[in-house]
Formats: C-alpha cells, sequence, structure tokens
C-alpha cells in the first residue's frame, strides 16, 4: 500500500501532498521536510529509489517537479514508478501537456485526478481511459451546478 | 433578506478566488507570511457569511494554504459545512479539504457521519464517489464502525464505479474495525469474480493487502487466485497475485511447488520489468520455503540469478539497484549461486551511484567465505584508497570491519593478516571511525590469544608512529586506535621485544596533545610496561638499567601531572609518587619487581556485552524497593548534582536510559560496580588483583572456541596484508594439492563400487585449514543467565487485529458461524433501536422461518439432544455442511494434485497435510485418517496412483454416509481428544536432559560421550567426546585409541595402522574442555556394541611433564543407530500394515513420571519421533542409519507403560526395547 504522495519543486516548494493514512499535521510537516531534503540531495544519476525510515521511496523527476511515493516494504518499486508515470500521463491528458503552473493553479484538479486514480493507497484503475472519463463527468456535473449560477441569478434580481 | 442575499452576492464579487490567491502569494514573495496571514483573516470573514458559494471558495483557498504548511484545524466546522452541500461542485471541494487536514484527532469529525452517509446514499454516483474517497483517508474506529454496512451495500452497487471503491474502502474499515472483517469477507471474495475488471482488480488488491498480514487465513483462497493468476493478463493484477502468493508459500510447500512452473513461464515471457521482478522475488520466497534439498529446483535458481545478472547489468541504474537487492535475498539460502557473480558485484562497487554501491557492499558481507575473504577485503582495501568523499569511505571501513568480524571471526584464517589489515585502516585520515578499529583491535588481542605476540609488535610500531596518526585530534578521529594500541601494548608487555624503545615512544611529549581519555590509558600502560621492564632488568642483574629506566619515568612523568585532563592528571601523579618510591627502594637495592608487575597480575576475559543485563536478579532483592525513602518534591534540586554524575558515568556505557529514577539509580550502582570489577581501566583503591576475580563465578571456565591447527607461519618485519594474501594463496595451494592426491587414491578404491560419490569440485569452506591454531575465547556469561529477551513483538501493530480466522465463514463450517453480535450494526430510528429487539425488525414472515434456524446454529447441541429438529430444517443444515466440507478439502486436493514436473513421493508431500488441514476442524482430521485407513485395508494392493483418484471420490461419498451417522451420536460424545503431530502439545516444562554419557574419568581429565549416526553413510557413526581438563596442569599431546572389533572399526587417517590412536585436535589448559569427533564404521547394527580403548596424554605442570593413561570402554547402543526422522501417520500406518515387519514388545511398572516427559525421554534418548499422541498413547517412529525401519505403540497405564513395537529386524527390535526399559524402569 502507498503511504503517501508528494509533489513538489527542485527549490522545495510543496505541490501536492496525498495522505493514504491518516496523519498529524506536525508529523506530515517534518516528515516532507525530511523526504524532500534527502531527494533534492540525490544527484541526477542516482536510481529513484531509496530506503527511508521504515518505508521504501520511489521518486521521479519530470522537468521541476519531483513526484515522490512512499511504499511498503514489500511492494514493487518498479511498479511504483509506473503509476507515477501514469498519473503524469493523466495530468498532461487532462490539462494538454501539463507544466507546474497548472498544478499550481488548478491544485484541486490535480487532487481529483490522483483520488480518481489512486485510493486508500492502492491503484483504482488501471485503465487511463476510465479514468479520464470519471473526471469529465464529474467536471460536467460541476459545470451543471454553475451554469444557472449567473450573478444577477443570485443576486436575486433575476 | 433579500438584502442581506444582494449584500453577500456583490461581497463575492470581490472576494478573491483561489487563481488571486495563489497569484498574490507569487507576487508578495518578500511578505509572504504577512501577505498571507491578511488572507486568512479575509477568509475567516468569509466563511462568517451564509453563502455556501463563499465558504466554498475559502475552503478552497484554505485547503491550499494547508499545503504551503498553514494550520488550518480551527475551520474543521466550516469544511463539514462546505461537504454538507448538496450541489456537487462545493461538495467535491469540502470532501478535498476533509481529506487533507482531517485525522483521528479532529474532534469534529464525529459530526460527519451521518452526512457522509446521506452521500454514500446518493443518487448521483458521483456524489457517492467523493465521499467514499474523502472518508478512505479520514477513517476514524467510530467511523469505520457506524458505516460499515452501508459501504458492504454498496459493495453490490450496480455502477462498477461504486462497487471498486466501495471494495478498496473496505481495507481501510476492516483495519480501524476488525470486527466487520467477518461478516463482509463473504462478498469481498465474491467481487473476485466481479465481471468489471476494475472491480476485480480493487478486490485482488484488498485481499493481497490483507493476506500479506495474515497469510495463514487466505490459504483456502489460493485455488481462485491460481485461476485467476492464470487466466489474467492485467500486469498490475498479476504483480499483486503473485506477492499474495509469495506469502502463502511459506505456509504451504506444496502450493510453492506448483507455483513454480507457471512463475517461471511467465519470467520467460513477460517484457515488464516490475512484474519479472516480483517473479522472481516469489520464485526465491518459494525457493526459500523448500530450501530442503529440492535439487530439480536449481534450474529455477539459476534462472532467477541469470535475470537478475542481466538487471544488474543493465544501463537502467534501477534495474541494477533492484537487482543488487533481489540477489541479496537468494544469497540466504543459495550462496553458491551468487557467490560465482562475485566479478560483478565487486564491478558494482565502482559505480556513480552511492546507493548501488551500497547495495553492492551489503551483498559482499553476505558472500564472504574463508576462501574468498582476503580477496574481496583486498579488492574493498583499493576502493578505500580510491573513494572521494569521506562519507563512503567511511562506509568502506565500517563494512570490512563488519565483513571481517561478522559471526565471531567465522571466516578469518589469518588474524595476523587481519590485525595488518587494521593497523593499514589507520592510515585512513579524516574517518571518523577510529574507535571501531580500537574496538576491533582489542577485541582480537584480548580473544586470540595466539595473535597476541604478533598484535603487540603491530601496536608498538603503531606507538612508535603516532605522530602520523596524532596529527589528527578531533573526536572519534585516527586516534583512537592509540588507545587501543597503548592498552595491548601494556596488557600484554611479556610479548614485546623492544620495550623500552615502545615505553620511550609513550613518553614522548607530544602524546600530551592527545585527548584526555587516550592519555589516560598512556599513563596506565605505561606503568605496566615499565613493571615489566623493571622485572626483566631485576632478572638479568642489571641494576643500574633498572634504575635508569626510573629515573627516566621520573622525568618525563610530570608532563602529565600537569595535565588539564583531570583523570591524566590524578593517575599521573599517584604514580609518580610510586615511582618515586621504587627509587628510593632501588637506592637502599631492595629487589621491588616482584611487586610492582603484581600491581597488575591477573588475566583479562572478555565478558559478553550482554552479560550484565543477564544476570539473573538475586532471590530476595527487590530492584524496586525503596532503598532510601523517595525524596520530596522540594529537594528536587539537591538531586541534580547526583544526575549530572550519573550522565556522566553513563558515557562509558552504550545503553542509556531515557528516565533516571531511584531503583534505575540503585540498580545502576550495582551494575557500576560489577562493570568495575571487570574493566581492566578501572584502579581500585586497593589494587588486589587475586581479590578481583573473586566475586565473579566461574572465570576458570573460560569456554574456548577451536579452530584446528596448521603449521604458523611468521613473516619477519612490518607485514603488508597484501603479503599474507600471497602467502595464504601458496598455502591453499599446497593444501589442494594434497588433498587431490587423496582424492586420486579414493577414486581408484571407490571405483567398482557402487557408491553415491557427491563429486563438487568446488572446494567446501570447511577444507581450508586456518593458518594458525587460535583460540577465539568466547565471551563469558554470568552463570544461570536469563534466557534471551529479545522476542520484542510490536503489541500495536494494527495489522494484528486483523488475523482473523476466515476459513470458517468461507466455507460456513459450523464450528463457527456468524454470530448475531457479528453482524455489522445497522442504522435505526432511534426509538426502534430502544424500544424493540433487533429480531423484531425482521418481517413477520420470514421470522417464522428465520428465528428457528438461527437457533439452531447457536444451540445446536441442545436442540440435537432433545430430538425435537424438524426434519427439513436438519436437510438444510446437513447439506451446507457437506457442501463446506468439499470445499475444505479442495484445497488439499488441488495442492495433492501437482504438475508431473514436481514429481512428490508420497512420504515427501504427505508433510503439507498437516498444515494444509490446519483450518479444518480436528474432527475432521481425525475422520479423514479413520478412512484413509479403513481404505488403505481396502485397496492395499492397488497401485498407488490409481488409488489417489478413487481416494479422494470415495472419501466424498463416505464422508456423507459417516457425517449423517456421526450428526446422532457426535453430540453425546465427549470432546474428541486432540491429536498432536510430532509432539507439538508442550503443556509442561520439560526437565534439562543431556544426550552426553560418561565414558571414563581420573583426576585429570574427564570424558563424556555422545554417539550420532550419520544420515549420508549408511555404516558411519560419529562418536563426539567432550574432554574437560580437571587438573590445574596443562594437558597435551593427546590421543585416542580403540582396539577396533570385526564389526566396529574407528576410521583413522589413511596410511596409519590399527594399533595407532588418532591424536586429539587440541590441547587443554586447566579447566577447559573441548569436544573432538571419531568417525566409526560398522557393518551390522543390529546388536549394541562396546569398544575397549585408551586416551594417552602427557600432563605438564610446574614439577615437570608426566605422561598418563586412561582406559575407558565405549558403548554402542542400538539408539545410536537410529536417527530422528519425522514421519506422518498415513506413512507411518501403512508401513504397519506393510506385513514386513516383526513384531516385539515389553511392559514396564512403576512409572510416575507424566506420559509427556516419558514420551520427550524416549525421543530424545532413543531418537525418535511421535507420529501422533491421543491422550496417553503414542505412536512413535524412527529409522535406522542402514534403512530399518521402527515402529513404536506407547501406551501408559497407571503406573506403568507398555511399548509394542514393530521392526524390520527382530534382534535390533529386541535390543531397542531392552535399551527403552532400562531407560524407563530409571524413571
Amino acid at each position: 500500500m502507498m503511504r503517501f504522495m508528494l509533489l513538489f519543486s527542485r527549490q522545495g516548494k510543496l505541490r501536492l501532498q496525498k495522505w493514504y493514512l491518516a496523519t498529524a499535521d506536525k508529523d506530515k510537516k517534518k516528515m516532507v521536510r525530511e523526504l524532500m531534503q534527502v531527494v533534492l540531495a540525490r544527484k541526477p544519476k542516482m536510481c529513484s529509489f531509496l530506503e527511508w525510515r521504515d518505508l521504501k521511496v520511489v521518486y521521479k523527476r519530470y522537468a521541476s517537479l519531483y513526484f515522490c511515493c512512499a511504499i511498503e516494504g514489500q511492494d514493487n518499486e518498479l511498479i511504483t514508478l509506473e503509476l507515477i508515470h501514469r498519473y503524469v500521463e493523466l495530468l498532461d491528458k487532462y490539462f494538454g501537456s501539463v507544466c507546474e503552473l497548472d498544478i499550481i493553479f488548478n491544485f484541486e484538479k490535480a487532487y481529483f485526478i490522483l483520488d480518481e486514480f489512486v485510493m486508500g493507497g492502492e491503484i483504482q484503475d488501471t485503465s487511463k481511459k476510465s479514468v479520464l472519463k470519471a473526471i469529465e463527468q464529474a467536471d460536467l456535473l460541476q459545470e451543471e451546478d454553475e451554469s444557472p449560477r449567473s450573478v444577477l441569478e443570485e443576486m436575486g434580481l433575476a | 433578506m433579500a438584502l442581506k442575499m444582494v449584500k453577500g452576492s456583490i461581497d463575492r464579487m470581490f472576494d478573491k478566488n483561489l487563481q488571486d490567491l495563489v497569484r498574490g502569494i507569487r507576487n508578495h514573495k518578500e511578505d509572504e507570511a504577512k501577505y498571507i496571514s491578511q488572507c486568512i483573516d479575509e477568509i475567516k470573514q468569509e466563511l462568517k457569511q451564509d453563502n455556501i458559494a463563499v465558504k466554498a471558495n475559502a475552503v478552497c483557498k484554505l485547503t491550499y494554504l494547508q499545503m504551503l504548511g498553514y494550520d488550518i484545524s480551527w475551520a474543521a466546522f466550516n469544511i463539514i459545512e462546505v461537504m454538507s452541500a448538496s450541489k456537487f461542485t462545493f461538495k467535491r471541494i469540502g470532501y478535498l479539504a476533509a481529506s487533507q487536514c482531517f485525522h483521528e484527532g479532529t474532534d469534529v469529525i464525529m459530526l460527519t457521519t451521518n452526512q457522509i452517509r446521506k452521500d454514500l446514499s446518493s443518487p448521483n454516483q458521483y456524489d457517492t464517489g467523493v465521499a467514499l474517497t474523502g472518508l478512505s483517508c479520514f477513517v476514524t474506529p467510530d467511523l469505520a464502525r457506524d458505516l460499515a454496512n452501508d459501504i458492504m451495500t454498496l459493495m453490490s452497487h450496480t455502477k462498477p464505479y461504486i462497487r471498486k471503491k466501495a471494495v478498496l474502502i473496505m481495507y481501510k474499515v476492516f483495519l480501524k474495525y476488525p470486527e466487520s472483517l467477518r461478516p463482509a469477507f463473504p462478498r469481498l471474495k465474491e467481487k473476485l469474480e466481479d465481471p468489471d475488471p476494475g472491480v476485480q482488480s480493487a478486490a485482488v488488491n484488498v485481499i493481497c493487502e490483507l493476506a500479506r498480514r495474515n497469510p495463514k487465513n487466505y490459504l483456502s483462497l489460493a485455488p481462485l487466485f491460481f485461476k485467476l493468476m492464470t487466466s489474467s493478463t492485467n500486469n498490475w493484477v498479476l504483480i499483486k497475485i503473485i506477492k499474495l502468493f509469495g506469502a502463502l508459500t511459506p505456509l504451504e510447500p506444496r502450493l510453492g511447488k506448483k507455483l513454480i512452473e507457471p512463475l517461471t513461464n511467465l519470467i520467460h515471457s513477460t517484457s515488464a520489468m516490475s512484474l519479472l521482478y516480483e517473479c522472481v522475488n516469489t520464485v526465491i520466497a518459494v525457493l526459500i520455503s523448500l530450501s530442503s534439498g529440492m535439487p530439480n529446483h536449481s534450474a529455477s535458481i539459476q534462472l532467477c540469478v541469470q535475470k537478475l545478472r542481466i538487471l544488474i547489468e543493465d544501463s537502467d541504474q534501477n534495474l541494477k539497484y533492484l537487482g543488487l537487492l533481489a540477489m541479496s535475498k537468494i544469497l540466504k539460502t543459495h550462496p553458491k549461486s551468487v557467490q560465482s557473480h562475485k566479478d560483478l558485484i565487486l564491478q558494482c562497487l565502482d559505480d556513480k551511484d552511492e546507493s548501488i554501491r551500497l547495495r553492492a557492499l551489503d551483498l559482499l558481507y553476505g558472500m564472504v567465505s574463508k576462501k574468498n575473504l582476503m580477496e574481496i577485503v583486498k579488492k574493498l582495501m583499493i576502493h578505500v584508497d580510491k573513494a572521494e568523499g569521506t562519507t563512503y569511505r567511511d562506509e568502506l571501513l565500517t563494512k570490512i570491519i563488519d565483513i571481517c568480524s561478522q559471526s565471531n571471526y567465522q571466516y578469518i584464517t589469518n588474524f595476523e593478516w587481519y590485525i595488518s589489515i587494521l593497523v593499514e585502516l589507520t592510515r585512513l585520515e579524516g574517518t571518523r571511525h577510529g574507535h571501531l578499529i580500537a574496538a576491533q583491535m582489542l577485541d582480537v588481542a584480548i580473544r586470540v590469544k595466539a595473535i597476541r605476540k604478533f598484535a603487540v609488535s603491530q601496536m608498538a610500531m603503531l606507538l612508535d608512529n603516532a605522530h602520523l596518526i596524532a596529527s589528527n585530534t578531533q573526536r572519534n578521529g585516527i586516534c583512537e586506535v592509540l588507545y587501543a594500541a597503548a592498552w595491548i601494548c601494556g596488557e600484554f608487555s611479556e610479548h614485546l621485544e623492544e620495550a623500552n624503545q615502545t615505553l620511550e615512544a609513550m613518553l614522548r611529549p607530544k602524546v600530551t596533545t592527545l585527548p584526555g581519555h587516550i592519555q589516560a590509558v598512556y599513563v596506565q600502560n605505561m606503568v605496566k610496561l615499565y613493571a615489566s621492564i623493571l622485572q626483566q632488568k631485576e632478572q638479568a642483574g642489571e641494576k643500574e638499567a633498572a634504575q635508569e629506566i626510573t629515573q627516566l619515568m621520573i622525568e618525563r612523568l610530570p608532563q602529565f601531572v600537569q595535565s588539564a585532563d583531570l583523570e591524566v592528571q590524578e593517575r599521573a601523579s599517584c604514580i609518580l609518587q610510586l615511582i618515586k618510591y621504587i627509587q628510593k627502594l632501588q637506592v637502599k637495592e631492595v629487589p621491588v619487581a616482584e611487586e610492582v608487575i603484581a600491581l597488575f597480575a591477573g588475566e583479562l576475559n572478555p565478558v559478553a556485552p550482554k552479560a550484565q543485563k543477564k544476570v539473573p536478579v538475586p532471590e530476595g532483592l527487590d530492584l524496586d524497593a525503596w532503598i532510601n525513602e523517595p525524596p520530596s518534591d522540594s529537594e528536587s534540586e539537591d538531586e541534580k548534582p547526583k544526575t549530572i554524575f550519573h550522565e556522566e558515568e553513563q558515557r562509558h556505557s552504550r545503553h542509556r536510559q531515557p528516565e533516571i529514577d531511584e531503583e534505575e539509580l540503585a540498580r545502576r550502582r550495582e551494575a557500576r560496580k560489577q562493570e568495575q570489577a571487570n574493566n581492566p581501566f578501572y584502579i581500585k583503591s586497593s589494587p588486589s588483583p587475586q581479590k578481583r576475580y573473586q566475586d565473579t563465578p566461574g572465570v576458570e571456565h573460560i569456554p574456548v572456541v577451536q579452530i584446528d591447527l596448521s603449521v604458523p607461519l611468521k613473516v619477519p618485519g612490518m607485514p603488508m596484508s597484501d603479503q599474507y594474501v600471497k602467502l595464504e594463496e601458496e598455502r591453499r595451494h599446497k593444501q589442494k594439492l594434497e588433498k587431490d592426491k587423496k582424492k586420486k587414491k579414493q577414486k581408484k578404491e571407490k571405483r567398482g563400487k557402487h557408491h553415491r560419490h557427491n563429486s563438487l569440485h568446488t572446494e567446501s569452506e570447511e577444507d581450508i585449514a586456518p593458518a594458525h591454531h587460535v583460540d577465539i575465547i568466547t565471551e563469558e556469561m554470568p552463570e544461570n543467565a536469563l534466557p534471551s529477551d529479545e522476542d520484542d513483538k510490536d503489541p500495536n501493530d494494527p495489522y494484528k487485529a486483523l488475523d482473523i480466522d476466515l476459513d470458517n465463514l468461507v466455507s460456513g463450517k459450523p464450528s463457527r458461524p456468524l454470530a448475531d453480535s457479528e453482524k455489522l450494526p445497522v442504522q435505526r430510528h432511534r426509538n426502534v433501536e430502544t424500544l424493540k429487539s433487533p429480531d423484531s425488525e425482521v418481517p413477520l414472515v420470514e421470522k417464522k422461518s428465520k428465528k428457528p434456524k438461527k437457533k439452531e446454529k447457536k444451540h445446536k447441541d441442545k436442540e440435537r439432544d432433545k430430538g425435537k429438529k424438524k426434519e427439513k430444517e436438519k436437510k438444510v443444515v446437513e447439506e451446507e455442511e457437506e457442501e463446506e466440507e468439499k470445499k475444505g478439502e479442495d484445497l488439499d486436493f488441488w495442492l495433492s494434485t501437482a504438475p508431473p514436473t514436481a514429481p512428490t513421493p508420497q512420504a515427501q508431500s504427505e508433510p503439507g497435510t498437516g498444515t494444509a488441514v490446519v483450518a479444518e476442524s480436528q474432527e475432521v482430521k481425525k475422520e479423514e485418517r479413520e478412512e484413509q485407513d479403513e481404505e488403505e485395508e481396502d485397496e492395499g494392493k492397488k497401485s498407488s496412483k490409481h488409488k489417489k483418484k478413487k481416494h479422494k471420490k470415495e472419501k466424498e461419498e463416505k464422508s456423507k454416509d459417516k457425517k449423517k451417522s456421526k450428526k446422532k451420536s457426535h453430540h453425546s460424545e465427549e470432546e474428541p481428544p486432540v491429536s498432536v503431530q510430532n509432539g507439538t502439545l508442550e503443556d509442561e516444562p520439560l526437565p534439562p536432559m543431556s544426550s552426553y554419557r560418561l565414558l571414563a574419568e581420573n583426576p585429570y581429565i574427564k570424558m563424556t560421550y555422545d554417539i550420532q549416526g550419520n544420515l549420508q553413510n549408511d555404516s558411519q557413526v560419529t562418536v563426539s567426546v567432550i574432554f574437560e581438563n580437571k587438573s590445574t596442569s596443562f594437558l597435551k599431546s593427546m590421543e585416542l585409541n580403540v582396539l577396533d572389533s570385526l564389526n566396529t572399526k574407528m576410521l583413522r587417517p589413511e596410511g596409519s595402522s590399527v594399533h595407532d590412536g588418532i591424536p586429539v585436535p587440541f590441547q587443554l589448559p586447566p579447566g577447559i574442555s573441548n569436544e573432538a569427533q571419531f568417525v566409526f564404521t560398522l557393518q551390522s547394527i543390529v546388536m549394541a556394541q562396546k569398544l575397549k580403548g585408551t586416551l594417552s596424554f602427557i600432563v605438564k605442570n610446574d614439577e615437570g611433564s608426566t605422561h598418563e593413561k586412561l582406559d575407558f570402554k565405549l558403548h554402542f547402543s542400538c539408539a545410536s543407530y537410529l536417527i530422528t526422522t519425522p514421519c506422518y501417520s498415513d506413512a507411518f500406518a501403512k508401513l504397519l500394515e506393510s506385513g514386513d515387519l516383526h513384531m516385539s514388545s515389553i511392559k514396564v511398572d512403576g512409572i510416575s513420571i507424566s506420559f509427556q516427559h516419558l514420551l520427550a525421554k524416549i525421543c530424545f534418548h532413543h531418537h525418535f519421533s511421535v507420529v501422533e499422541r491421543v491422550d496417553s498413547c503414542a505412536s512413535m517412529y524412527s529409522r535406522s542409519i542402514q534403512g530399518h525401519h521402527v515402529c513404536l505403540l506407547v501406551k501408559k497405564g497407571e503406573n506403568s507403560v507398555s511399548i509394542d513395537g514393530k521392526c524390520n529386524d527382530s534382534t535390533l527390535l529386541s535390543n531397542l526395547l531392552d535399551e527403552m526399559k532400562e531407560t524407563l524402569s530409571k524413571c
């Protein structure tokens, strides 16, 4: 089971964090800080895995963003790497060649996509298509919500 | 009202949305904190408004700020408000915020229960989905309990989108509310065969996670997963399933055999590295579980190693890393296969990625053998020189030391070489592991007596060159080795050749720049050196030289007296006074050397690091009791100095306890006394060396591990470790040549005979004789050391709670159906809940048929006895049970039809039965056995293959009949007796037993012996003799000889005559005991044998040496030809009815010990194993080295025991029974 996933920039700014095991804020902060330090200190040619505390960490860098997953001892590192790649592909499909700014400004969308893809630390759907479909439909629902709500209407003038 | 709304909307137009906030933060790089606190104030205002859109926007912004590290727990209630918005847009944001910041400590989380329940049952699947996703992040035990039933219902939702989410979240629910596992499991299992692949994969995920934690409960699902594995093409799912099998195989070896083939196929065919890696890992796990000699699987291990080699050779760092990781797993069980890739692993040490280099180092640690240690360490030393960066170099250094010192220096054949390596390591600059090297030097010098002379010469050299090392005086730097060097030179000064020179080196002014604790050791050991020089000179009659040396000390010591370090100063001034006094005596021409040397008399023994912990608490000592009344709180200030003092004390010991209270202090005081008694560096006020050891009992009995001896080699001058490598190679080459010669000879002899000869060409570990005659003194432990206390299982393991027996449930066994109390709580209207019993909710129509059924399950026994059951209901239950019975046996059946590639001989496949049917009730087990017996009687002569198939079918039919007939009688019967296999039931502690018997004894020596059959050779037994030196003299040149009989002969080295004795490969210092083994060949084993023999030895003491002899009679009992061999009841039954065995029996009266002890005695002394035990009756089995089967039936009466035996050979049997009678009559 995946314990958590972090996205952070090369400058050490957190862009996304998802915890699959409820953790107190204080511990979260400590772990994020520690892990970011470890990962950012690694040289570019180094392998993507490291043992950290009692967990295994799998990370990969895409442009200026590090995608970093903490998994349990028995989990498969390579499939986790694959999972990270799939998530990046999903983001790419959704935003259309995604960049860090997309994730900063639409961070809630990035979460929604992740939630459709992974749940409770386990992969939910291995098909990219069905994940994107679910997201699109949920977005559609959101637009339906929003469309009838013009400003005037809400002001009670319409 | 309308106005308020208008106002809210207008406000909203001016509110920042998320994008504005992000942009704002980016634009206020300088005063970000200030800007954000402004924003938070705004958000607080927004949250006060009634407009849900405004609130949602605010919560969304808060979620962003939370990620930046700001605390938003204060807004928890607002988050719940947004969660309960009717519009999906807001709900989504609310749940997102909740999933990001809620945890078990969030108090308002209780308020969400109803909202979540509402959302779960929403007609909109996305509402449900978002609620499930959110809940999966913050589910608490309360939420899990309250919502488990709702989620379980969703597992059967019409939409696969909901089903898969519901299935996945169930895992979280199980973790928080383990009681839900049993009721939910059947449905979860159904989902494994869901038509939707997403749901199916979710179910696989959940069950795999569950099974990894508690595999034994999921063994019965193996056939289903096997089917999934062979049919699925989804790599994600495959990986999970294969991982699951990896967890199951240790419990069921037959499963492993079944898996090997499909897994190797996958390894060959897949292109996905992740799947390949998983397969390799599981194959390794399978092979580990089968490790007991399955020669036909060596191909699989080869395949794994080959594939891993490809991974390691790949340019992708990730694959390289994982390949090395997996290799280390293989290493544990198949070291040979990995060792052949040593070249590749050594190559990885050059990799630019440090994590890969470290992995390779880890591997090397496990790869060393006596043969390759020197070579590997040599390579590592080269890397130490090349390494950039101190961290990696230090890592290398620690690894070198770890590798060499592992398992008590097991792999070191030449300690001179090791000392040289340590000395070479001292040339490392800037290391932080000086302490480590020093500790090794001390350990080796103290424990390996033979090396002391060499070690002392090396250390003297280090002291002489101290200026090279001392340049780096940083803490824990390399200068630490001087500490060890000084101590070794001082303590073992008798080995020092140029003591004067060393003493002068230690008195150099430069020494005062060293850290204080090292100087202190210098000062202390100078005196030891001084004492030994003094003695030397006095004995030689060189009075002037003796006075000179005293003068030197008096001149140089003041520099230490001036030291700023308290310890150094104190020791130095003390010693200075002492030496001044000695000088006075010397002037008066009084011989002083004897007295000075007496200061340091007595030998130091290494004490095990755990020894202190293991000292048993003496009776009557209550460690928790106050020694003094506890101080009042007001006095706490006075306590302080004590604590400080204590912390200083602590610096010397490694274990640091967090809290120090009174009793702790008392305990430590006690400990400190002990420690001081054993601490070589601790000077007591009245140093009387003899007294030092009086309190520690058993010092005379230092256990010594012996390594066989060979010619010691001597290398003059400062040796380089490389020289040793070369020498070692030559030596080994010589040994090999000799051995080859012998082998050839043997082969010639053996030709023509039909012997299975194991033609291993590689030199085995044992073949390499060590270069030195070395005693490694094992560390001392206190007498009656407490048993190990390392067993520290985490009681807080969240997965432990999920260790729930599911088999009964899955197969619906009546033994433990779902009780009412286990049903998931269903939400009911409050007043209904309080007023009515749960049953009353059931509609009336159903009530009639359901109620009795429930009762039946619960109180079946009663109802049955009364015989008031309706026929119809009975049938239903019985059918159910039968079906389940089949299922329960399914696994067994499925496993027993192993693929032809893994042929399983009857005897070998049987062991599995025991584990496979664990889940089944004992009753069934017994029944099965009965059936088998019956059947075997019927069909004894048919071919076994045919039998197996038929067997199963018949069994099922029979069980039907049987069940029915049994049903009626069953419950009036008493509890079926618990049957035990292989004596696993240990209800009472067994008394300690020793198989060693006295051989002979005289005032010098005591010999005890034990005889063990040799599995590999049907005509050999090994006699282990323990020699114990009881005298105060040194025993050497021991030689053991036996007068051979026609039948039994001692195996002597080639070329020696029958009259030659065999030298015992060690000498015995006073009080020491050691064990040697002698091999005897036999022809017939049916009779006990007695051989006369003599031990001759030389006793050496102060008076001189004398030749001594001790005669003995070596008694080969028949039991010593037996080898404890496990046997399973089916094979046992088959053996009994085969009719080839002769029968005999005995009866012994006056037995008072318990049956359990009795069995243990027979097992232990006569090498039997328990096949099955029922009450006070047990069947036992053993096998002779020549393949005789011996079966026993032991029955215990009131005061007697009767033993019926069956064996291929009647003479052997009657002899065995006679021996047994003798053993038992002593009870």
